[in-house]
């Protein structure tokens, strides 16, 4: 089988990897760029732990092909803070203690940004809603959902909704 | 003296729901019972866990009997 | 134990030290390493649920290009049946061998057959193909009443059970039998004015931890080997990966990764045995990582159940007799938790007379694992659900039937001790008292009450406390942190020491820098793990008060420990521990405090939940409304973590009640090994999850501690299943309460 050459751009990042026709985005990113903050819990779509932006759009990488990547820009859980300087929404994911194993919690960051970028003031069930393709086995959503609601309302300057 | 108290499985084998025994280590009161009860073998009895006056102990081999305790002996338990 | 104790760290929601790798990616879980020269196992397994392997040829996948080993049961040095002590209790070597790779005979559906290594995954994949097995099917039994029957499919022609009072003669599927009693039974029920009993089933259903099991390994035939996997317990993957292969425990270094959940399905081995002998025959590290529907068919989910509950009361509510007959589906291999669901099964309640029945039974499934509070939800349930039902009968309240029979202190257990001081009547008017308890309900809504009982474990630990010369210390402990115990142990240990939080650096050591440590599990970690963590932590404040009397040449019996500072009660001086641990290395070197212990006196925990769902009489759909979910912690070391572990047992329990259940087909295949058709609870599906803590202190240990993990998922399957009946006029004794059980049940009800 002959390798795929990608260019691609990760985090703001310009990459090139070589991959196999047949595999994901996921794989891309984990075996061939090392960036392991994005976790497999399903390769089929239904967990979100994988969850990226593609261009913007929020996707499973597992759902991705990595030759789809080409000419992309893709963003990662790696990309979200500012060197050692946290994000909001993983400040507040620390401070409502939003995680506990803390396998999606990438994916539910990577999520709430791409949630909070769409609509900056989310009512609780829009939230919920949002993030209904992220399962979360520890927490039963909580304190999850009390964290973005959270993030949002400091990201809009802490005014009320 | 402390009372040792049977579960209905070990019941089985003394005959009785419970014993006084005059013992002041675990050690002792094992040797006790086990003599008095031929059917209680020492090597199972010494699988089990106890409960010396509510306090659950696994691995009670060193453990002293007080002069009034209650004893139970029940089965290890484990959790997820 | 000091109730008027004032505490300056325990009881702050502080952040969690491992937060930030968390919250940024970086934190390494199962599937995060690679090596190396690093090759890919894979697994071949069986797709039929029961049949004998006629023929095993891997000559073909061994020629393949890029594969470098196979592996199969005799690949195992030579095993034989013992009971060793590893991770969730008592296991047989044997058959742990012949669950991880199939001795000649499948069992399920899943059930591993042999292993390749190769260059890539695909490679791996392609080889699989090649492995030519041809099976005879043999009859297969998939439900616990069909296997107890006398002319079922037999699984072991070895298995003989146990507990009976003659040794039987014929094999049978039924693996123990156990029982429990007290007082008079029958007098117990002639004395009752209202009896009932039903039977209930539950189904098989998964952890479903969101990390799927990983590995990565690399075996050295001179040196010492390493493992590196998710897993609840390092030390017991150790023991049993050691024994499986007859290696010294010195010879093999297991490293915890992060783990992605685990609620007791991490507690036993399935890929390292197997990736060692990979590495082994392959001179290769190789990373092993099950996918979703590996971990579904192949793994270990919790129990199905069939149990049936008699219980009588008086008109005033007084239970005069309560019995149980509990049969428990282990899998494929003997172990289910019938043990621990016979002992809790009417925990909560203080009565003179009472019998229980248990029953291990196995079945063409894959082995049961530990489920967090293995056994009780499934028995509990029916216990609470009969006694709703006798509530109904009465008229009474249920939450004031259960006050009226309530267990506490100096309740005569059937499982054992009298109870010391316990919080349920505590949980029991905490809910009663709450606003939740008092709202009104709509049409089509209905309210369920249950109480859950679980009896948490203490068990061996061991920590290191390591000052470092500029006063600050790094604690090492060895329980893999599950859901934020690193926060807990930090607090404890800033607590006993009196410094600050942020100067104490929690790690989770490997199995080479500590001695042993049991597995994570049992809601142990905080009381027992934190237990060892206030005995280093004792050493090391001993030690700094030696010092500073050497300083000052007095005895360390002259010298107080306040605020974190040694003070000179015979004279002048004051030494902080910065400055004592900057001075170590002229007062003796420098300071490690240690704790090895083993924790008894674990404390009962008990928890109350109130749900109430509301139920779409067109197409049975069910919504919870609201939830709330009250349990007795003794103390709550990080309370956010606490309401978190109540607020996600109640989630996995709501799922239990609603959604989830293992569906084969009729051949013994499992139809839905996927999150799509496995349906766990989503953010969507749930309201918030109101969390009450009630604390009344645990009398064994330092600051109260019970251990809050595996409690909270025991009363949501009654506290649900009875909203459910009550919202929409059904009889509940089969679970998931799925749309078309419900609605099929209102078509046809009677109530």
């Amino acid at each position: 089988m002959s390798r795929t050459h990608v260019t691609t751009t990760v985090n703001g990042d310009a990459l090139e990897f070589l991959c196999e026709p047949h595999e994901t985005l996921l794989d891309a990113l984990r075996n061939h760029l090392n960036m392991t903050g994005t976790k497999e819990g399903c390769g089929s779509g239904d967990c979100g732990a994988c969850s990226v932006t593609l261009d913007d759009r929020l996707v499973c990488s597992c759902l991705v092909l990595a030759a789809e990547a080409e000419g992309k820009s893709i963003g990662t859980i790696e990309g979200v803070s500012n060197k050692d300087e946290l994000h909001v929404i993983q400040q507040k994911f620390l401070e409502h203690a939003a995680l506990q194993c803390g396998i999606c919690t990438p994916g539910l960051i990577v999520s709430t940004r791409a949630l909070l970028q769409e609509n900056p003031n989310p009512t609780e069930e829009e939230t919920r809603y949002y993030l209904a393709g992220n399962l979360c086995r520890c927490t039963g959503y909580d304190k999850i959902i009390r964290a973005v609601m959270d993030a949002a309302e400091t990201m809009r300057g802490g005014g009320a909704a | 003296m402390a009372t040792v108290i049977f579960s209905s499985e070990l019941q089985r084998l003394t005959g009785e729901e419970k014993t006084i025994v005059d013992a002041g280590t675990y050690r002792e009161l094992v040797d006790k019972i086990t003599t008095r009860y031929k059917d209680l073998e020492r090597d199972e009895i010494m699988k089990m866990a106890v409960a010396i006056d509510g306090e659950i102990i696994h691995d009670p081999l060193l453990e002293s009997v007080g002069d009034n305790s209650e004893v139970h002996f029940l089965y290890r338990i484990s959790g997820g | 134990m000091s109730e008027a104790r004032e505490y300056k760290y325990i009881g702050q929601r502080s952040i969690r030290p491992d937060g930030f790798d968390k919250v940024t990616g970086r934190a390494n879980y199962g599937a995060d390493l690679s090596l190396p020269g690093m090759i890919w196992g894979k697994v071949l397994r069986s797709p039929h649920a029961h049949a004998k392997i006629t023929k095993l040829d891997v000559s073909r996948a061994e020629q393949h290009p890029g594969v470098m080993a196979i592996a199969t049961y005799k690949d195992f040095p030579a095993v034989s049946s013992e009971a060793f002590e590893a991770g969730e209790g008592a296991t047989d070597l044997l058959d742990l061998a012949r669950n991880i790779l199939a001795d000649g005979k499948v069992l399920y559906d899943g059930h591993a057959i042999c292993a390749i290594a190769a260059l890539t995954e695909a490679i791996a994949d392609e080889a699989l193909s090649l492995i030519d097995v041809e099976y005879e099917i043999l009859p297969h039994v998939m439900d616990v009443r069909d296997a107890m029957k006398e002319d079922a499919p037999l699984l072991h022609d070895d298995l003989f059970t146990q507990g009976l009072p003659e040794q039987p003669d014929k094999p049978s599927n039924i693996a123990a039998r156990m029982e429990l009693k007290k007082g008079d039974i029958d007098q117990g029920f002639a004395d009752a004015d209202v009896i009932v009993e039903r039977e209930f089933y539950t189904p098989t259903i998964h952890q479903g931890y969101i990390e799927p099991h990983a590995c990565t390994v690399r075996y050295e035939e001179k040196g010492t080997s390493m493992v590196w996997c998710c897993t609840q317990g390092h030390f017991d993957v150790r023991a049993s990966t050691a024994k499986l292969l007859k290696m010294d425990l010195s010879k093999l270094k297991v490293v915890a990764s992060e783990i992605g959940g685990g609620f007791g399905g991490k507690t036993t081995v399935y890929l390292e045995p197997v990736s060692l002998i990979l590495s082994r025959k392959s001179g290769r590290p190789v990373k092993m990582v099950m996918d979703r529907e590996e971990v579904f068919r192949a793994s270990g989910p919790g129990s199905a159940t069939r149990n049936w509950v008699k219980i009588g009361a008086k008109k005033d509510g007084t239970f005069t007799a309560m019995q149980a007959r509990l049969c428990y589906e282990a899998g494929a291999f003997k172990g289910s938790p019938m043990g621990p669901g016979c002992m809790t099964v009417f925990t909560p309640y203080d009565i003179e007379n009472a019998y229980v029945e248990g029953f291990d039974v196995v079945v063409n499934k894959p082995k049961v694992a530990a489920y967090r509070a293995p056994g009780a939800p499934q028995a509990e349930f029916a216990a609470e659900m009969v006694i709703n039902e006798i509530a109904r009968e009465l008229g009474i309240d249920p939450i004031d039937i259960r006050l009226k029979n309530a267990a506490r202190e100096g309740t005569q257990t059937l499982y054992g001790p009298k109870l010391k001081a316990v919080g349920l009547i505590e949980c029991l008017e905490a809910c009663k008292n709450s606003d939740h308890y008092k709202a009104a309900l709509k049409d089509n809504q209905g309210r369920g009450v249950a109480a859950g009982f679980w009896f948490n474990i203490g068990g061996q630990s061991s920590v290191t406390i390591n000052m470092n010369p500029d006063g600050t210390a790094t604690l090492v402990e060895g329980s893999p942190d599950i859901g934020g115990s690193r926060a807990s142990m930090q607090l404890m240990a800033a607590e006993e020491l009196q410094i600050p939080a942020d100067k104490i650096t929690p790690i989770v050591a490997d199995t080479e820098v500590l001695a042993y440590n049991g597995t994570t599990g049992g809601s142990r970690t905080t009381f027992a793990t934190g237990m060892a963590v206030i005995e280093a932590a004792q050493d090391v404040i001993r030690q700094m008060k030696e010092r500073a009397a050497a300083v000052w040449n007095v005895t360390a019996e002259q010298v107080d420990w306040v605020d974190g500072t040694a003070v000179n009660t015979a004279g002048e001086g004051r030494l902080t521990a910065v400055e004592i641990c900057a001075g170590a290395d002229r007062t003796g070197g420098q300071i490690t405090g240690r704790g090895n212990i083993n924790a008894r006196g674990a404390g009962p925990s008990f928890a109350v939940h109130i749900a109430d769902i509301e139920v779409d009489r067109d197409t049975g759909r069910t919504r919870v409304i609201r939830y709330t979910a009250c349990q007795d912690a003794g103390k709550a070391i990080h309370p956010s973590y606490v309401e978190g572990q109540y607020q996600g047992g109640a989630v996995q329990g709501i799922g239990w009640a609603l959604n989830e259940e293992y569906i084969y087909s009729k051949d013994g295949i499992l139809e839905n090994p996927g999150f799509l058709d496995y349906r766990i609870p989503l953010a969507s599906d749930l309201p918030m999850i109101d969390a009450l803590i009630v604390e009344v202190p645990n009398a064994f240990h330092p600051f109260g501690v019970r251990g809050v993990g595996e409690t909270g998922i025991v009363p949501p399957l009654a506290a649900v299943g009875t909203a459910v009946a009550n919202a929409a006029g059904i009889t509940v004794t089969e679970l998931p309460l799925s749309p078309p059980r419900v609605l099929k049940a209102m078509q046809s009800s009677s109530r």
